[in-house]
């Protein structure tokens, strides 16, 4: 059981605010914070999610997406200050928590309906 | 300026700074303390402040020895009490004076005593990190600690040789650990880096020497 004084510390530390809920296999946009000289941008990172990652502030997604043919995957801890914003750009119905699977499949194959 | 403050180890986590650094955070819950005694060079013989941890304590569990000398200082329900030595700079303390967590603020440096956890008899893999034999292919060498010295020559066992034996449990200080953040509120002090112990376990927190 976790101490009631660490929930509120992780609570207090947390990126409510830029972190929608969404769940594997939905399709999201991380908007990461890029900084070029003293310039900063945002970029973002299209992909479906297939794995969410430890809890607390250390957790962490990995967004799949297929680039000119080839997959890219990025792991982002969710509640870093780099990321600007989330946005969830279609829901994928899966039955598992891990679509390591995908990584296998190509083309038609690795399509996910969406949820209801 | 306090000295220190004793408490208890909340737990592990990581915050991310203002510049995206992701820094592994203890939580320590610190206080309230109160000064049970002060020790002066003329009656004592050095110059400390003992302070006492404030929590729930059933009044059975502290001893009546322990209970009066609480009771000197007006203190009540302090199981955990100790000493720091008190440093040029140092405010002077009087019996029953409170010390808070609001003493420290971030990037301070401070030294985390703590009592580590204990492993019981551990072999020398544990203890020492030795590498051990190969488990299998007829080995027969697995996790044995090797030769421990020549034959008759010197016909003793030199000492300071590294073997098996009682591993943890015992005192263990982190020094110069920074203050990340400071709630005053729930008195709660982050500091950065791992802390001797369980959670739960108690903690002196003492202002670094450097």
């Amino acid at each position: 059981m976790q101490n009631a004084l660490l929930t509120k510390f992780i609570n207090k530390n947390k990126r409510a605010d830029a972190v929608p809920t969404f769940r594997p296999g939905d399709t999201i946009k991380v908007h990461v914070k890029i900084k070029e000289g003293d310039k900063e941008r945002l970029q973002a990172f299209e992909g479906t999610v297939i794995a969410r990652n430890n809890t607390g502030l250390g957790e962490t997604i990995t967004v799949r997406k297929v680039s000119f043919g080839h997959g890219v995957e990025r792991i982002f801890p969710i509640h870093a200050k780099v990321i600007d914003h989330i946005d969830v750009v279609r829901t994928g119905r899966v039955r598992r928590a891990k679509l390591y699977y995908l990584r296998g499949l190509k083309g038609k194959a690795a399509r996910l309906r969406e949820r209801e | 300026m306090s000295p220190g403050i004793l408490g208890k180890k909340i737990g592990m986590t990581q915050m991310f700074r203002e510049d995206g650094q992701a820094v592994p955070v203890t939580l320590l819950k610190t206080g309230p303390c109160m000064v049970v005694q002060r020790k002066t060079p003329t009656t004592d013989g050095y110059d400390a402040v003992q302070l006492g941890l404030l929590e729930f304590v059933k009044p059975q569990r502290i001893n009546k020895p322990a209970t009066g000398h609480l009771k000197k200082a007006g203190v009540e329900g302090a199981k955990f009490v100790r000493e720091f030595t008190l440093r040029p700079g140092d405010d002077d303390f009087k019996a029953g004076d409170q010390v808070l967590v609001d003493q420290f603020k971030p990037k301070d440096k401070v030294d985390v005593i703590g009592v580590s956890k204990g492993r019981g008899f551990a072999g020398v893999v544990k203890r020492h990190h030795f590498r051990g034999g190969e488990s299998s292919h007829g080995s027969m060498f697995h996790r044995a600690p090797g030769s421990i010295g020549a034959s008759s020559f010197p016909s003793r066992v030199v000492p300071g040789m590294r073997m098996g034996g009682q591993m943890g449990n015992g005192r263990v200080t982190v020094r110069n650990l920074e203050v990340v953040d400071v709630d005053v509120e729930d008195n709660v002090l982050v500091v950065k880096g791992a802390v001797p112990g369980p959670n739960g376990g108690y903690v002196l927190v003492r202002r670094s020497k450097r």
